[in-house]
């Protein structure tokens, strides 16, 4: 066959074989990995048999400590957190102090009557 | 001092002159103006930038200095690499040789395109698709605009060669196109990498129409369960047996599968991790340069300025659309079998341009059913889009590179 000038028919033949060619590799790598996949299941199912997990413990309550530097919880009344960061951030750029020299202790939203 | 002389002597000598006194000058001036638009394309619209960037310059700097007649001083040189063909002498090359031609060696060898996978290997997980084997499927029905397109340009008149590295565009995978054309038909390098560069980056247009015109609502919408973890094991030997496998099935593929596969190795084995690194940015970004410059320097005016280039593009948009439309029936068969579980969406996503087509699937999935995300069982196909590119192209090699 003349591979340069290939005519019409050989071109054809050529393409429907190697689309065979690539599915026919494909197939043949795709068993090989679903062997490899059933053996690793397998395996591991095996070893979770062997190990089984123990029955989950209830996790001690630990009564969490503030974050160091910090000043305490803040308690917010009908205030957003969004809103209250910026209020916090407010306040302490007009007193011209770092955030973390000030302690807020609560923000309430003054409803208007 | 002859001073007219000598200004007369530089002024017909600039590159300003040749442009309309060598023979076909005017060529490099229409290259320089397509590698403008190339860069705009690169750098404003963002089409594969690290690449196209790249490509661009080259072109621009090939075109700035070799006219034909005139070519001693040029950065790259056509006529060697044509000689080339004749004599496979590096010697020649080496002793004539510009700066580019030194870069294009590594092309020519199939170098740089093997390292490219190198990298592509460290920075692929292989685990959507091993946790679903079935999807290497999508990623073989996805290589069929390949054949299509081979056809196409034998019906064109195309060699067989030039007809395998044209099809090839449809693999949706640069390296693997440059390796092929390289290899097959050296003469069409320029056109082929830019139309496989510029439509792996328009990936995100050509998909979406054909797979909406392909898959109906009810399918688009499918929910796919969670895939299975899969184990580090899994992970480690998986390199390996394809190296092993696909290389024992079809030699030609050794570069190309080797290098992917060492890769991932590299990625997966959990002991090299600096060469995974290395692998995955450092060599891969060094390699990209000289890759995209010099393919660039292919784009001399004579050589890129032929009717043939109009139907590379054609069949290059060919390529990818029915490449898409063949992983979207293996989707769809996939979907009809599995009684409606996989989402055929996800088949587009064995092209192999890699993660571009799995975030197509995402994309489109989600416009219709917002809750719905098949990345990742989208990249199964996508991965295995380029072990099926790479099959392609060992064909293609063993049947005409003899």
């Amino acid at each position: 066959m003349d591979l340069i000038n290939l005519t019409i028919g050989s071109g054809a033949g050529i393409a429907v074989l190697g689309y065979c060619v690539v599915f026919l590799g494909i197939v043949m790598l795709m068993l090989v990995v679903m062997l490899l996949c059933r053996i690793m299941i397998a395996k591991a199912k095996k070893e979770a048999a062997a190990n089984p997990v123990p029955d989950p413990v209830e996790p001690l309550r630990v009564i969490p400590a503030p974050a160091p530097g910090t000043a305490g919880d803040l308690k917010l009344y009908d205030t957003d957190p969004r809103d209250a960061a910026m209020i916090m951030a407010i306040v302490a750029d007009t007193l011209g102090k770092p955030l973390n020299e000030l302690r807020f202790i609560s923000i309430k939203e003054v409803k208007d009557e | 001092m002859d001073i007219l002389g000598t200004l007369q002597k530089l002024a017909t000598e600039s590159g300003f002159a040749a442009f309309f006194l060598t023979a076909g000058g005017w060529k490099n001036l229409v290259m320089i103006i397509i590698s403008f638009v190339l860069l705009y394309l690169g750098i404003a619209k963002k089409f594969e930038p690290l690449l196209l960037c790249g490509i661009a310059f080259g072109c621009l700097l090939s075109n700035l200095s070799y006219f034909i007649g005139m070519g001693e001083n040029a950065l790259y040189h056509p006529e060697l690499w044509q000689q080339f063909l004749v004599d496979h002498s590096y010697g020649n090359v080496m002793r004539h040789a510009g700066l580019l031609d030194f870069f294009y060696i590594g092309v020519k060898a199939g170098i740089y395109p093997s390292l490219i996978f190198l990298g592509v290997g460290a920075m692929t997980d292989f685990g959507p698709l091993l946790s679903n084997p079935k999807s290497l499927l999508l990623g073989a029905a996805a290589q069929l605009g390949v054949f299509v397109a081979f056809f196409g340009a034998i019906l064109l008149g195309f060699t067989g060669p030039q007809a395998a590295s044209i099809g090839i565009i449809g693999g949706a995978d640069g390296p693997t196109a440059i390796f092929l054309t390289t290899k097959l038909a050296p003469e069409l390098l320029g056109p082929i990498a830019i139309a496989a560069y510029s439509y792996m980056a328009l990936i995100p247009l050509i998909q979406p129409p054909i797979m909406k015109l392909m898959t109906t609502e009810k399918m688009r919408v499918v929910k796919m369960e969670q895939s299975r973890p899969v184990s580090k094991t899994e992970k480690i030997l998986f390199p390996i047996i394809v190296a092993t496998f696909v290389i024992l099935l079809l030699p030609a593929t050794a570069p190309l599968i080797g290098c992917l596969m060492l890769g991932n190795l590299f990625r997966e084995c959990g002991v090299t991790d600096r060469l995974s690194d290395t692998a995955q940015n450092a060599l891969m970004n060094i390699v990209t340069i000289f890759l995209a410059t010099s393919v660039g320097a292919t784009m001399t005016g004579d050589n890129f300025i032929q009717p043939q280039t109009l139907y590379i593009i054609l069949l290059g948009l060919v390529a990818f659309g029915i490449s898409t439309a063949g992983g979207l029936v293996g989707g769809i068969i996939m979907y009809r079998t599995s009684g409606g579980k996989i989402n055929p969406l996800i088949g587009s996503a064995g092209v192999s341009a890699v993660p571009m087509a799995a975030r197509v699937s995402q994309d489109v999935g989600r416009r219709y059913n917002k809750s719905n995300f098949l990345l990742m069982h989208a990249m199964g196909p996508n991965v295995a889009g380029v072990i099926g590119s790479a099959i392609a192209a060992g064909f293609l090699l063993s049947v005409f590179g003899g």
